[in-house]
């Protein structure tokens, strides 16, 4: 497994990250799911959000049968829905589109109740990839979580008289998910339903089977309030809860929550979806993608994405000897260098032994120039860019201005589950990362907003990154960034288990 | 109680803004069910920690009324004096105490599990589980001095702790039962009788708690046994 890349390497310098788009308003949400293109989430009360690519919502999606915390699951060429009214019930849609003629649902009936020792709401559904086995949980915090096994025809008891096993405690909005093997039982411990004062927070823990027992990584069993943080309040948000899984594919997992208040939104409940990391046999909560300025590095090179164009050092050349470097002006004040003077004492910048450039008078080779160098200006040294298209490439990091990129949001473009597009652009410039229609990179020298010219940045399990153009080129639509040497990037199709197609961003 | 949003049978959650609709949905105008049976009368004279070090034996007196699981709120409610010698006492199985108007029972249980159920323990008296004060006693024997350890305790909700009349851990706020949540400082237990004394605060719905001790490599103690009398009680 891949391990897990560290924070650290990734989003010191950012912003805060956009929220979800439009309407976002919503109380514990159902699992998010597709449906003919367009992406469906129910709540509790009923109806729900409607959204075309994940980020922009809106009101509209039908749920009759009001209650709380239902979950949805696409079984054959249907949709089973679950909700918690008086009991549990399962019900079946053919589609989830209320327009469509075949909307309607059918066969709402009883599932599951409660007891003193389990308070019926909240179920959830698992169809088990292992067996097609379909699995409904639910619970509360008075008593326990329970696991009954349904038809998956059905959607009912395979036996109704069946003991529902027990399989956690102190916590509810259960959601069960396979992963390498393992089943993960993720809950919402702390309290909900009190704005900013909410104490919401989503645990796991993981079993061997589907009816567990599921231990923590402490190995305390959630038989017994065991449970793994995955993911907390944080930011400007508050109170995470009810945990869906979203599998886009190719490697590409993401999780839907509420928070009980989006402290940005006044304290409302709003829907989130984020990147849904694997660390050493555990899920990790990712975060969104963030603005700001980054060097933009391939995971399989090490090298990093930078505009093909001759650079300069940082604090300018530094000669061997001799005269040094710029201090005699010309070029090099042009540059900013600090002029080398090197040398050990000897007369400066004549030459002779010791004169080796690069630091202040007298200070060697390797003692530096003195003083504070500044980054860069891009002002300065893209006057010897040219004008017009520039390819890009990969080269050794330098912290030259050529390598450092600008990420932002691109309002009113669109986006994917969770996130909008981005423009990519040499820090300081408005010159943009394109594709182009035959499947390569070029940067143009301003951003005019075309698809080619917006990005969509995914992150992937193991905390890189694939970079994909929302218009890549016709003869590969699932193209993605791709460094095919150590020193040129492309684009190809995307391969979910080679490095060539992940990226980091580090603070430039 | 950790808030939630317990479904009332005869009415239906509304959407956000007033998302959670106040319990009991077992209660809800039907019948009581019969009482859950992790919770029973001693059946010898002394008991052992169970196998994770947890302690089984208590002493409960049925809930007082009390509100507020702020850290204040909290510490006012167990400092306040409902009944004489609150804070020594080590009552008898049926003992009781009279608070403020109302004439308590105190309880001698054994737990089937790692934690109390002081829901269940209410529900099989009929007593009420939310805005409530819980205070139980339990007699930790040890076979010589122990020192270093830490008495290790969760509780839903609030709840302060005391050993040998020291007051050693308080957790408050709205919470659940996580094991090992409060630790105290290191601790002596003394050769022969430990007097241990906590108060539960419930705001309403799950309440429980649990406890053990833990020596200095975080390992459960397990060589004490559990009684409900110190011998000279």
């Amino acid at each position: 497994m891949k391990i897990l890349l560290a924070a650290a390497a990734i989003l010191p310098l950012a912003l805060t990250a956009r929220a979800l788009d439009g309407q976002v308003g919503i109380h514990d949400p159902s699992t998010v799911i597709q449906c003919d293109g367009k992406y469906y989430v129910f709540g509790t009360g009923g109806g729900g959000l409607i959204s075309d690519d994940g980020w922009t919502w809106r009101g509209g999606a039908v749920r009759p049968g009001g209650g709380v915390a239902p979950d949805v699951i696409h079984l054959g060429d249907r949709y089973l829905v679950t909700y918690a009214g008086s009991g549990v019930h399962t019900m079946w849609t053919k589609t989830l589109d209320p327009n469509s003629p075949d909307f309607g649902f059918q066969d709402d009936s009883v599932v599951a109740t409660g007891d003193l020792d389990c308070n019926a709401i909240d179920p959830s559904l698992l169809l088990d990839p292992a067996d097609g086995k379909l699995w409904m949980t639910y619970g509360s915090y008075i008593g326990f979580i329970r696991l009954v096994q349904l038809d998956p025809k059905t959607g009912k008891r395979v036996d109704p008289n069946s003991t529902p096993y027990n399989i956690a405690i102190n916590c509810e909005a259960s959601e069960m998910i396979c992963h390498d093997g393992w089943y993960y039982l993720l809950a919402d411990h702390g309290s909900c339903c009190a704005g900013a004062a909410s104490g919401y927070n989503i645990r796991v823990g993981r079993a061997q089977k589907v009816t567990g027992p599921f231990f923590d990584n402490m190995g305390v069993d959630m038989l017994q309030g065991g449970g793994k943080l995955f993911v907390g309040s944080g930011g400007r948000v508050v109170g995470p809860g009810h945990f869906g899984l979203l599998d886009l594919g190719d490697g590409v997992q993401k999780f839907s929550c509420h928070y009980e208040a989006d402290l940005d939104r006044g304290g409302a409940s709003v829907l989130d979806i984020r990147p849904l990391l694997w660390k050493d046999g555990w899920p990790v909560a990712g975060d969104n993608f963030k603005e700001g300025t980054y060097e933009i590095e391939s995971v399989r090179t090490g090298t990093a994405l930078e505009l093909a164009v001759e650079g300069l050092p940082v604090g300018g050349r530094r000669g061997r000897g001799g005269a040094g470097g710029f201090g005699r002006g010309g070029l090099g004040s042009r540059l900013g260098g600090q002029g080398a003077v090197g040398g050990t004492g000897e007369t400066n910048a004549a030459g002779g032994r010791g004169a080796r450039g690069g630091g202040g008078g007298g200070r060697g080779l390797f003692a530096g120039q003195g003083g504070v160098i500044p980054p860069q200006d891009v002002a300065q040294v893209s006057t010897n860019w040219p004008a017009g298209n520039i390819d890009p490439r990969l080269a050794n990091y330098l912290d030259q201005a050529q390598q450092k990129w600008t990420l932002t949001a691109v309002t009113n473009a669109g986006g994917y589950p969770g996130s909008p597009y981005f423009k990519i652009t040499v820090a300081g410039t408005d010159r943009a990362l394109a594709a182009t229609e035959d499947g390569e990179l070029v940067t143009l020298p301003a951003f005019t907003g075309k698809p080619e010219q917006l990005w969509r940045i995914d992150q992937l399990a193991d905390g890189s990154y694939r970079i994909m153009p929302k218009a890549g080129p016709k003869s590969n639509e699932s193209a993605a960034l791709s460094a095919i040497g150590s020193s040129f990037a492309t684009l190809s199709k995307f391969e979910p288990e080679s490095d060539k197609h992940r990226w980091v961003f580090k603070a430039p | 109680m950790i808030k939630s949003r317990n479904l009332l049978m005869s009415a239906l959650a509304l959407l956000v803004g007033s998302a959670w609709v106040e319990v009991v949905a077992a209660q809800g105008g039907a019948a009581r069910g019969p009482a859950p049976a992790t919770l029973h009368p001693p059946d010898s004279a002394q008991k052992a920690p169970d196998a994770q070090g947890f302690l089984p034996r208590w002493l409960i007196l049925e809930p007082i009324p009390a509100s507020g699981v702020t850290q204040s709120a909290v510490q006012a409610a167990v400092q306040k004096e409902y009944f004489p010698n609150q804070f020594t006492v080590i009552p008898h199985d049926g003992d009781k105490v009279t608070a403020g108007e109302a004439e308590l029972t105190w309880h001698a249980v054994d737990t089937l599990n790692y934690n109390v159920n002081l829901y269940h323990f209410a529900y099989a008296l009929n007593k009420p589980s939310s805005n409530v004060l819980f205070w139980a006693v339990t007699i930790v024997n040890c076979p010589e001095e122990m020192r270093g350890v830490r008495l290790a305790v969760g509780s839903n909700d609030a709840s302060v702790w005391w050993v040998n009349g020291q007051e050693v851990i308080g957790i408050y706020g709205d919470r659940q039962t996580v094991i090992d949540d409060g630790v105290s400082k290191k601790l002596t237990l003394k050769k022969g009788p430990n007097v241990i004394r906590c108060a539960v605060h419930n705001q309403g719905g799950a309440t429980d708690f649990c406890a053990r001790f833990l020596d200095a490599e975080d390992k459960p103690v397990k060589n004490l046994t559990l009684t409900l009398s110190d011998t000279t009680n």
